[in-house]
């Protein structure tokens, strides 16, 4: 790692400066979004469908609206007068925001009560009769594009099957070629299960429109505020000027707070109808149903391979679920997000990937849980297809990828799908990460330890993402750009503000945002306030996803702190009787080059810039910068999992977890490790027991946090971090976004290491969640 | 009902419907919302407070269960000597992100530290293992607990 340049009192790049944020929320003084507690609000509660697929016939809530305290029942019908019962998705569809025709999956919106206690409106849907009449439930996208399936989208117009939508990309002629060249084509057939990004605080609402002023004040839990204002002004045709959206203090988003919800937009006409501010909080269940799921790809990947273990071609055949509406929050151009960048870790020179999805009777969603846009399943994908063509060609897992990897001196690398990875040093990754483990050791131990009956595993993956969108050419969601953006203000006393178009749901962007103006400028990092989240105090930008924040939102960090040193050397000069281009600054320090005695500090240039500047000059200290990246950025990482299988049972233990993590420059490592480790343990949470399933009814099952299992400390590993620092090229500070990573790779390390105890008995697939009957049954099948 | 609960030290009366929940109470009546909510399984722990010293699942408790009870929330943990030593343990050690879950962790840990000068890793992970966290892989929750019980052993062996 690269020692920092800054002193700790300035708390540049490289220290790990304790976290801002921490002092109101230790305190219990953060503010959440049910922590809004306006005068006269009103609480919403919502009616779902307890059936996957019917039709409605009518509603009565006339019982519901003669309860005491509730002002209002709203249903389809009612926002359909108002142009609302549908509302576009972030990938060109259309969703109900209140069933009008059919209700298309359990925990679908159907009505909201309005009242004046959140007691009563739960009670209030009790008294709500609804008219179903039932329809079959469609609940595998297999089952979906059969032939004479039933319609499930039959409201909109030239839908003739149940095909959400079809995507293909690669070369296909030059990967048939490739596959004519093989010594052998090795298969893997495998499902990434639903899965739901659950973060601890659920989403929710207060709407407050002014009837009078026209003034929508929306307290939201947005990871993009500002792109949420523009679709508000789009979708409900408010004047963009009137709306203000306040992100407060974020209980973790992980994809879950990116897109917009019918609950939202019922709130939202409900506060406009009625006058008085409207407050809807998910509860656990309608969040795990009905918000945001994740996933659910079902991958056939094909390899051709030499006998000597060379990777010549990829072919890629994939269906997802969909559910009823096709609403992922992803780039406009990618149909199945990023998931062409499932080549991978990978030199060789042709891929082929074929998409389609389909609609389901089960909750649409389709978010990047902590992932850029379905680079999840990609990864996972390819890194269990190497580990099965080490197994088919008969060489070790970690020679089949030494073998086969991008070498350093490759970069920049353009890949058979066409991303330009940017920088690493594949090779010096994997071999850091084995030796740590004692690699070969382990190898000897597995060994002796079949001899004696038991099973031990050791699984790899080594994942390249794709992050940081993106280049305006190529990424935009709904039209809009997926630029970011920074506004610094350095006021009198030398103290700074720093206004943010992403948005922090724990990632830490208080502290690690100012330390990259702390770098620039030497204004120590504690001195620099850091805004976001409220779009009338902070200028545009696409949010925080994706790990774009510090690949976007702090490279435009970085460039408008470039911006105010240049200005900030013109005063120094002017202070100091020099000429511009003699002035140095370093850690805040501005001094002439060649005689150092000579000197200010940013403190004294920021009162000059409001008191003593040069002759022509405009006054102050502040600029803002809209960053347009002009790549993606690649972070990478080896992992490496040690495997216990209880062969009697198939309940696995993990031993060891190495984990070595390439983000780039880390600019607060403290938080950078915390993110890997909170992202590991997501990864662990996938291959091991989370998921989100259907019975044949439709019927959700995974609706709570007793069905839905997310680990606990008890059952967490713990993990071994390692790092090295290949800095992105094209990044101002060299760094290259993290939140991710680990939940990105790591799901392929643990079901790999766990395959890898069995493999020898000829087991090659387990789905995920790898659950210890599914262990048992493979062994028991194999033997 | 009338209930009256001593929460951080101070005596709240009031007139509950008997279904109110004791955490609706504390953050809707009391006006406290250090007390989250992130379930409706008593799975989360969230909500976790203390009662009578023990921690509890607020979310699970009626408000009128709580009647005579003194409680202790989030905003109870600091003193007028400062921070109690789990909260700065907790920023020392990155044992935080998105803070959602942080006052039901620490109130855990702060009861487990007062029953247990020097909880292991295991005793840790077993006390805080009813009480979610998304963020953090708990990793550093479990050092800002046992960091906070060597402060607290320490400060008692020196005084
Ligand atoms: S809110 Fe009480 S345990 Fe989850
Ligand atoms: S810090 Fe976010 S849930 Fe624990």
């Amino acid at each position: 790692m690269a020692a920092p340049t800054t002193p700790a009192e300035i708390g540049g790049i490289g220290h790990s400066v304790q976290r801002k944020e921490d002092a109101r929320l230790i305190e219990g003084q953060g503010n959440f979004l049910d922590d809004i507690d306006l005068p006269d609000t009103l609480h919403m509660a919502i009616l779902r469908s307890p059936l996957a697929h019917a039709r409605i016939n009518g509603i009565d809530s006339s019982a519901a609206t003669a309860i005491d305290g509730v002002l209002a029942v709203v249903t389809g019908d009612l926002m359909d007068q108002h142009g609302l019962a549908w509302m576009p998705t972030l990938s060109g569809d259309t969703q109900a925001v209140l069933a009008t025709d059919k209700v298309r999956y359990q925990g679908q919106e159907v009505a909201a009560v309005i009242a004046t206690d959140p007691y009563i409106a739960t009670d209030a849907l009790e008294h709500i009769v609804v008219d179903y009449e039932e329809l079959p439930p469609i609940t595998t996208p297999q089952q979906s594009l059969e032939e004479g399936a039933a319609l499930i989208r039959d409201e909109k117009e030239g839908q003739t099957d149940n095909l959400a939508y079809t995507w293909e990309t690669g070369d296909q002629g030059a990967t048939e070629e490739a596959f004519a060249q093989a010594d052998r084509v090795v298969t893997l057939e495998t499902h990434y299960p639903r899965s739901h990004p659950a973060p601890l605080e659920t989403c929710g609402i207060v709407a407050d429109v002014n009837s009078v002023t026209g003034q929508a004040t929306i307290y939201m839990t947005s990871q993009a505020p500002h792109a949420h204002r523009t679709l508000f002004a789009m979708v409900a045709g408010l004047p963009e000027q009137n709306i203000r959206i306040v992100s407060p203090d974020i209980g973790g988003g992980f994809g879950n707070k990116v897109p917009i919800y019918p609950g939202y937009v019922v709130a939202t006409a409900a506060s406009l109808l009625i006058g008085q501010p409207v407050k809807w909080v998910e509860s656990r269940t309608e969040n795990l149903i009905s918000t945001g799921f994740a996933r659910d790809y079902y991958m056939k990947g094909e390899l051709a391979v030499t006998d000597e273990g060379r990777i010549l071609g990829l072919r890629v055949d994939m269906l997802s679920d969909q559910g009823a509406f096709y609403s992922d929050a992803q780039p406009t151009q990618f149909r199945a997000g990023l998931f062409h960048v499932v080549t991978g870790s990978y030199d060789f020179p042709a891929a082929h990937i074929n998409c389609k999805g389909a609609f389901t009777n089960k909750a649409p969603g389709g978010v990047a849980y902590r992932c850029s846009f379905r680079i999840t399943e990609a990864s996972y994908l390819i890194e269990r297809l190497v580990q099965t063509a080490a197994y088919e060609v008969g060489i070790d897992p970690a020679e089949m990828r030494l073998k086969n990897f991008i070498q350093p001196e490759q970069f920049p690398y353009e890949t058979a799908t066409g991303f330009v990875y940017d920088s690493g040093d594949y090779p010096t990754a994997l071999r850091t990460a084995m030796n740590e483990v004692g690699y070969e050791d382990l190898r000897r131990e597995q060994a002796e330890a079949r001899a004696e009956g038991r099973l031990i595993g050791i699984g790899i993956a080594h994942f390249t993402e794709a992050v940081g969108a993106g280049p305006s050419r190529t990424y935009d969601i709904a039209g809009l750009k997926m630029i970011d953006s920074a506004e610094l203000r350095v006021h009198p006393t030398g103290k700074a503000i720093l206004k943010l178009g992403v948005k922090t749901q724990g990632q830490g962007h208080e502290t690690t945002f100012a330390q990259i103006v702390a770098e620039v400028l030497g204004i120590p990092a504690n001195d620099i306030k850091v805004e976001h989240g409220d779009t009338d105090h902070t200028p545009y930008g696409l949010g925080t996803y994706a790990s774009r924040s510090t690949p976007v939102g702090g490279a435009a960090t970085a460039v408008v702190a470039r911006k105010l040193a240049e200005k900030s050397k013109k005063i120094a000069a002017h202070l100091l009787e020099a000429a511009d281009e003699d002035i140095e600054l370093a850690s805040g320090v501005f001094s002439v080059a060649g005689s150092p005695d000579r000197s200010v500090t940013i403190q004294d240039v920021a009162l000059a810039a409001y008191t003593n500047l040069p002759e022509g000059m405009e006054y102050g200290l502040e600029d803002v910068t809209y960053y347009d990246p002009p790549n993606l950025t690649y972070p990478y990482g080896s992992y490496i999992v040690v495997v216990e299988v209880d062969p009697d049972t198939g309940v696995w233990e993990v031993q060891r977890m190495v984990a070595l993590d390439d983000c780039g420059v880390r600019i607060n490592p403290m938080i950078v490790e915390g993110q890997i480790c909170g992202g590991l343990t997501e990864g662990f949470a996938m291959s091991a027991m989370q998921w989100i399933t259907f019975d044949d009814d439709g019927n959700c099952i995974g609706a709570n946090f007793m069905d839905y299992l997310v680990p606990t400390a008890w059952e967490t590993p713990r993990f071994e971090l390692l790092a090295t620092e290949v800095p992105s090229p094209h990044h101002p500070i060299g760094a290259k976004g993290v939140g991710e990573s680990a939940t990105v790779g790591s799901p392929a390390a643990f079901v790999n290491a766990v395959i890898d105890a069995v493999a020898h008995l000829g087991v090659r697939n387990i789905d995920m969640p790898v659950l210890p009957d599914r262990v048992w049954a493979a062994i028991d099948a194999a033997v | 009902m009338e209930i009256t609960i001593t929460i951080n030290g101070s005596d709240h009366a009031s007139d509950v419907e008997p279904r109110t929940l004791l955490v609706d109470h504390i953050r809707r009546t009391v006006g406290l919302t250090g007390t989250h909510v992130g379930c409706d399984t008593t799975s989360c722990g969230a909500c976790t407070v203390l009662m009578d010293g023990k921690p509890v699942k607020a979310c699970t408790v009626l408000a009128a269960q709580a009647d005579g009870t003194e409680v202790t929330t989030v905003e109870g943990l600091k003193t007028a000597d400062g921070l109690h030593p789990i909260q700065s343990a907790f920023t020392d050690d990155h044992g935080l992100q998105c803070g959602f879950c942080t006052p039901g962790m620490m109130l855990v840990g702060a009861s487990l530290i007062a029953e247990n000068a020097d909880p292991s890793d295991d005793e840790v992970r077993w006390a805080i293992s009813g009480n979610l966290c998304r963020c953090t892989g708990y990793i550093n929750i479990v050092k800002a607990i046992q960091t906070a019980a060597a402060r607290v052993a320490e400060s008692s062996n020196g005084s």
